[in-house]
């Protein structure tokens, strides 16, 4: 009997079908990956197996029975449990006091070592060390990842909903994960993956269901997939993959970084005298876990984030704590990790943003007013010229698809010539097409001779385009890789400050 | 706004249709006067009959229409000041003192030089209501620039301060010595009186709306300036990253904000009272503030919506006469935003039945 089986799901959004009569199973024992592009609606069909959405038509059966799942509480009663990408974690409590905050059992007065000590069994029992007392603030990502499934552990839950595990993660730590949820699935218990990583449905499960626009279009096991068979089943053909160039003019420096110190947001250094350089025609990688000093680093290079010791050049000027605007008019374009509402207004139309870094220079700026005709030409020339699709150019843009924001938001960023582009996670959250797409438009900026600095916890993407590749580790760049040979695992290590090969910028 | 938990829930819509929006908040209007018509027949009176009084009151005849321009204009003013806060996400409660210092120191041309001539007269109490007015609005800018003050709490604070001031002035230094020892400044001069409109009471204060209302029009869709308004009022995150100088932005709108509604205070003690009073505003800042809201921030629909209220309160004065106490206008002012608040969610979101989903 199936654990867990979905009958004819279908669930309707505001202008879009997200899931479109989708049947989908899960055995005892088994590791299921769901694969698809994002928007594909594997998020949706997990939510709604894990009780936050409701299915406008369909079944739930769960070992057979029918159910209805009106509340995450439902799901978690029939063993159903889900770990968020985001984690839904209280950082200044304890891993205990997480675990057992929300569970309906917990009574009023309780004797929180006699919880720590079940959450340590059944940590000890499937591998997931983490050390009960540990405040949430002082853990790792790996760790937190672990405090969520346990919880859902300890909740009893028979199926695990892992939405993009590794996301976060670096591949050491993601072999481990994936040891233990084949751990998990040897006990008999299900796991569902929902992923657009190839790689990971290949290493670890045993069923793959690979949805594309809210449709089924495969259910298949582990022996009969192929990455480039899968590849083709999620988007639908075949896209040509973006690819460096081995050869390039390598210039001058343009961006040189000398022991540049910054705070973070709320206390604590966010970069340490970090020292490198970027030459026109090279793209320059930063790796590292997420919250490791790449966001400081964007930001003070953009001028945006105070330098208190330490100087930074661009194209030889002493750029060190000059405005914003002083630094964009170096020649440096930005596209921040935020796309909408820092890169983007999001309340304002196409025209307005395009014209957000250059709307006090002429042609399109008078003395006074704004030459909206100009600003208009300008728009439409971008939407044009990079394949944006736009229904309105007065729509917000928060209207328009991540794919499409992103690729505005380059648009403009290109469209000034600049000489040195910092450039944080520029695909995240988009599909395999969009993705691809901005990964030619940097390439084609560095034949340009543009120096890149490119910020990204991916290191497929990282290793692609970089030609030198700096590893990020709490605030301090721990080393830094070049030449064509540069391997992931090598990278991953230095992520997590295990290593570092000591080569000097 | 997420979703909520509870027995509905709240699912966003697609996309809001810009034609939508103007019947919801027609219905919303008609809904809150439904809802004052509660009010009304519990406590003894005729609904209808009561809003066809202050219906016909304030639009059925040539003086009723006068007298709700009148009433309209500070309105119109005073909420087009505060527009222009609020489109940069600056909560400028304080109209209601920027007004009362406007028309302090517009007061003080005409008490101070009463023989001016009134080409010289007009535009420097103009200029001084206006300067007043922006330099009181400057006052809670600063702490909110540099050190993140809240300006909704020292706006609203300093407008207690502004009208207990005029008090002090005309029970005290600015009692006009032959005025039988009433709280009044002397009268103004001739010269210091707004023109007016035939032998009605609306005077030329509103030709200085609507001259306002195109000005900021231009300002915020045409203009560089009112770009930078705009990109704060939606980020400040993105407007810090394009470069703009949100300190000085917050400075340089407050002061206009104020000004603005200093003027709102010139033309009332100009146009209308011909001296400093207490009194002299029954709340038209604050009124303003929920005609700036209905009108979405659009110019042009502060000085419609401004007629509308100002229409309110005439009827509401009128239907006095049949025992109907004043505060219905208040009331019905009060009723009118609750619902078009309400009606701006229900456009903007659809109501199900059914426990909450965690969006």
């Amino acid at each position: 009997m199936k654990l867990v089986e979905m009958k004819g799901i279908t669930k309707r959004f505001p202008g879009v079908l997200a899931n479109d009569d989708i049947d989908f199973s899960v055995g005892p024992g088994e590791i299921h990956a769901l694969l698809g592009e994002n928007g594909s609606g594997k998020s949706t069909l997990m939510s709604i197996l894990a009780g936050l959405y409701r299915p406008d038509r369909g079944t739930i059966l769960v070992r057979g029975r029918e159910v209805w799942l009106r509340s995450p509480r439902d799901a978690i009663r029939y063993g159903i449990g889900m770990v968020h990408q985001h984690f839904k974690l209280v950082d200044n409590f304890t891993v205990t006091e997480n675990i057992i905050l929300g569970h309906g059992r917990t009574p009023l007065f309780h004797n929180l070592k006699s919880f720590s000590e079940k959450i340590a069994e059944l940590g000890g029992h499937f591998g997931l060390g983490v050390d009960p007392g540990a405040r949430i603030n002082q853990l790792s990502v790996g760790e937190k990842q672990r405090v969520e499934i346990l919880k859902m552990l300890y909740r009893g839950s028979d199926l695990l909903i892992m939405d993009e595990p590794t996301a976060v993660l670096t591949p050491q730590e993601a072999a481990e994960l994936f040891a233990n949820l084949e751990k998990f699935a040897e006990s008999g218990r299900s796991v569902v993956l929902i992923t657009h990583k190839l790689n990971e449905v290949l290493s670890v499960a045993h069923r793959v269901t690979v949805l594309r626009a809210g449709r089924v279009v495969a259910v298949m096991g582990r022996e009969e997939v192929s990455e480039r068979k899968l590849a083709r089943l999620m988007v639908g053909g075949d896209i040509a993959a973006a690819r460096r160039e081995e050869f390039c003019r390598v210039g001058e420096v343009v961006l040189e970084l000398q022991g540049v110190s910054a705070s973070k947001d709320v206390g604590g250094q966010g970069l340490k005298r970090v020292s490198f350089s970027v030459r026109r025609g090279e793209i320059f990688g930063v790796a590292g876990v997420a919250g490791n000093g790449q966001k400081e680093l964007a930001e003070a290079v953009a001028g945006l984030r105070w330098v208190h010791s330490g100087r930074i050049f661009i194209n030889g000027v002493n750029a060190t704590n000059l405005s914003p605007r002083t630094i964009a008019d170096l020649g440096v374009s930005y596209v921040p990790e935020d796309r909408l509402g820092i890169g983007l207004v999001p309340g304002l139309g196409i025209v307005d943003n395009v014209i957000l870094k250059n709307y006090r220079k002429p042609p399109v700026a008078g003395r006074w007013l704004i030459n909206y005709r100009q600003a208009e030409k300008e728009a439409e020339w971008l939407v044009k010229e990079f394949n944006i699709k736009v229904a309105d150019y007065r729509a917000p843009v928060s209207l328009l698809s991540g794919g499409n924001m992103q690729r505005l938001l380059l648009a403009r960023e290109i469209l000034g010539n600049p000489l040195l582009m910092v450039v944080v996670y520029p695909v995240r959250g988009l599909d395999v097409g969009a993705a691809e797409a901005v990964h030619r438009m940097l390439l084609e900026m560095r034949l340009k001779g543009a120096a890149i600095l490119l910020i990204s916890e991916d290191l497929d993407e990282i290793v692609k385009l970089s030609d030198r590749v700096g590893v990020m580790f709490e605030g301090s760049l721990v080393g830094i890789l070049t030449g064509g040979s540069i391997k992931p695992e090598e990278i991953g290590l230095m992520m997590m400050g295990l290593a570092g090969p000591g080569v000097g910028a | 706004m997420k979703g909520m938990r509870g027995f509905v829930r709240l699912e966003k819509r697609g996309g809001v249709s810009g034609t939508s929006v103007l019947p919801v908040t027609i219905l919303s209007v008609l809904l809150s006067l439904a809802f004052g018509g509660i009010f009304l027949q519990l406590t003894g009176h005729d609904a209808l009959e009561i809003y066809g009084l202050m219906f016909s009151g304030a639009f059925g005849s040539a003086y009723g229409i006068s007298e709700t321009l009148v009433k309209a204009i500070p309105l119109m003013l005073a909420g087009l000041g505060i527009s222009l806060a609020f489109r940069m996400k600056l909560w400028n409660i304080g109209a209601e003192g920027q007004l009362y210092i406007g028309a302090f120191a517009a007061s003080w041309v005409p008490l101070t030089f009463p023989d001016l001539p009134a080409y010289e007269m007009i535009p420097a109490m103009i200029l001084l209501g206006m300067a007043a007015g922006g330099l009181w609005a400057l006052l809670p800018a600063i702490p909110r620039a540099y050190l993140g003050v809240n300006e909704i709490i020292s706006t609203l604070m300093l407008n207690y301060v502004a009208i207990l001031w005029v008090d002090y002035l005309v029970f005290g230094p600015w009692k006009d010595p032959k005025g039988f020892n009433f709280p009044l400044s002397a009268p103004f001069s001739e010269a210091a009186r707004l023109g007016t409109v035939g032998n009605t009471r609306v005077h030329t204060g509103i030709f200085f709306a609507l001259i306002v209302a195109v000005i900021i029009y231009i300002i915020i869709n045409r203009t560089k300036w009112g770009f930078e308004i705009r990109v704060i009022g939606e980020s400040e995150p993105a407007a810090r990253y394009a470069g703009m100088d949100i300190r000085r932005n917050i400075l340089l709108v407050m002061l206009v904000s104020g000004a603005i509604c200093g003027l709102a205070g010139m033309t009332e003690v100009s146009g209308i009272t011909g001296r400093l009073q207490p009194n002299l505003s029954p709340g038209y800042g604050y009124t303003a503030i929920i005609v700036a809201w209905l009108s979405k921030l659009n110019p042009f629909a502060i000085l419609l919506v401004s007629v509308l209220f100002g229409g309110l309160q005439v009827g509401g004065y009128l239907v006095q006469t049949s025992g109907v106490p004043a505060s219905v206008a208040t009331m019905l002012q009060g009723a009118i935003l609750f619902f078009v608040l309400g009606g701006d969610i229900l456009t903007r979101y659809r109501i199900r039945p059914g426990r909450g989903e965690v969006a």
